[in-house]
């Protein structure tokens, strides 16, 4: 194709109102890709947080989106052209709304590594997109698994120097009363600005 | 082992977003962007697999009439307001259609008030108007909703800044890179040229491109305005999809 690029739309902020019905609690749950169908398989994950601004104060109507690999590390989508299919009871994508605490909640499973750009692997990780009132843009992050292994050869992971900072890609593993047995329970809280801010990758 | 592609190729089919075109992130008028953008440099990094693929939504997500705004509260009446048959093309950077692909929609109704226990506005809520809707886009990369006009707003605590009338629009497209949030308004309206979020795109003919233009009613005899807004998305012509 001969030079014709056209330029991509801008972005705008999604504002204060999101509506809830576009957040539906099924959407928070990437286990159940339909109400009618087996769970994903792979290792049970509930992941929770809270968004906090400068200052450290939670933020309310916030659009928390996550979209991550399944336990094999694959994905339902055409440029995945490994052998193995993926797994098509999982959701891949998911959004949940903070409520007025800050607070989202996920449930899914722990993604497999995924092929990173670089030729290796990237340690099983889950992208965020953060959307809201005060993002003009949307700001991506990802969140890693705490005791894992493959985050010493993560490239990204890798191309952080200073290990504090790096330390705040990984999620805690917390209790969580929450969680049936067996679910691996972890924490992310994202800082937007301030004090342990959270990295945010180039987008 | 996973056949993804070389990080040559995923440079140029999604190269980062020039900032001219983009809106600045920090607004001096809008005081949540002070507090809610990170203060740091974002870490560059390299797409792999998981920024290349994207979301899949299942085509029988839909129900049917959910891209009719102005019918959707399903009480037999109509919304409240101008009614606008609105349609449009979603595409990516070389021209081509990005097909089956979900577009989400919200407003506020015709008095500027949105349904939302956040909106403090003490404009009238319409019983005939919910403000959510959604659609696919056809294999031409075609959209259309039904809609009404929504009012415009004064933005609370900011020395009265009106929002100008807008929709918002949400978009997937074929890639994690293509996800686009982004708000589309009016021709003609004077408060756009007042507007601290449209006028945060530094670049005017990018600026331009989040208005809608006038266009035909195809509901006719039903009486409707008619608007057409093209909407481009992230990813250029490389961008592997076979529509399934």
């Amino acid at each position: 194709m001969s030079g014709g690029r056209l330029p991509p739309t801008p972005a705008q902020t999604v504002g204060p109102f999101f509506p809830p019905l576009l957040a539906p609690a099924a959407l928070s749950d990437l286990t159940r890709r339909r109400p009618d169908a087996p769970p994903a398989r792979g290792e049970p994950v509930r992941l929770t947080g809270r968004v906090l601004q400068e200052g450290g104060g939670p933020v309310a109507n916030f659009v928390v989106e996550i979209w991550q690999a399944d336990c094999d590390g694959r994905f339902d989508h055409p440029a995945d052209r490994g052998n193995a299919p993926a797994d098509r009871n999982f959701a891949f994508w998911g959004r949940a709304a903070t409520d007025g605490d800050g607070r989202y909640a996920f449930r899914t499973i722990k993604p497999g590594p995924v092929a990173a750009a670089e030729g290796g692997f990237a340690a099983p990780h889950i992208a965020v997109t953060l959307l809201g009132s005060g993002l003009m843009r949307r700001l991506v992050t990802r969140v890693y698994f705490p005791d894992e292994p493959r985050n010493e050869a993560d490239p990204l992971l890798r191309s952080i120097a200073d290990a504090s900072l790096r330390q705040r890609l990984i999620a805690r593993r917390v209790a969580d009363p929450e969680a049936p047995p067996g679910t691996l329970s972890l924490a992310f809280d994202i800082v937007l600005r301030g004090e342990a801010e959270t990295p945010f990758l180039a987008d | 082992m996973s056949g993804s592609a070389s990080e040559a190729d995923l440079r140029i089919r999604f190269e980062r977003y020039d900032d001219r075109t983009q809106p600045a992130r920090i607004l001096p008028r809008y005081r949540a962007t002070q507090r809610r953008n990170p203060a740091a440099a974002p870490l560059d990094f390299a797409p792999g697999l998981g920024e290349i693929a994207g979301p899949v939504f299942d085509p029988d997500l839909l129900r049917p009439g959910e891209n009719d705004l102005a019918a959707a509260a399903g009480g037999g009446r109509r919304a409240l307001g101008q009614l606008i048959h609105l349609s449009g093309r979603v595409l990516d950077e070389d021209g081509r259609p990005v097909r089956r692909s979900l577009v989400e929609l919200w407003q506020a109704n015709g008095a500027g008030r949105y349904r939302h226990d956040a909106d403090e506005n003490s404009a009238p809520l319409d019983p005939d108007f919910i403000g959510v809707g959604r659609t696919m886009t056809d294999d031409e990369g075609r959209y259309v909703f039904r809609t009404i006009k929504p009012g415009a707003y004064p933005v609370p605590d900011s020395g009265n800044w009106w929002r100008p009338p807008h929709l918002h629009f949400s978009l997937f497209g074929t890639s994690w890179m293509s996800r686009l949030v982004t708000q589309m308004f009016f021709p003609g309206e004077p408060l756009n040229a007042h507007d601290h979020i449209l006028n945060a795109v530094p670049d005017a003919a990018a600026r331009e491109r989040l208005v809608c233009r006038v266009a035909e009613n195809p509901l006719l005899p039903e009486p409707a305005l008619g608007f057409a807004f093209d909407i481009v998305l992230r990813g250029r012509a490389e961008t592997p999809w076979i529509p399934g």
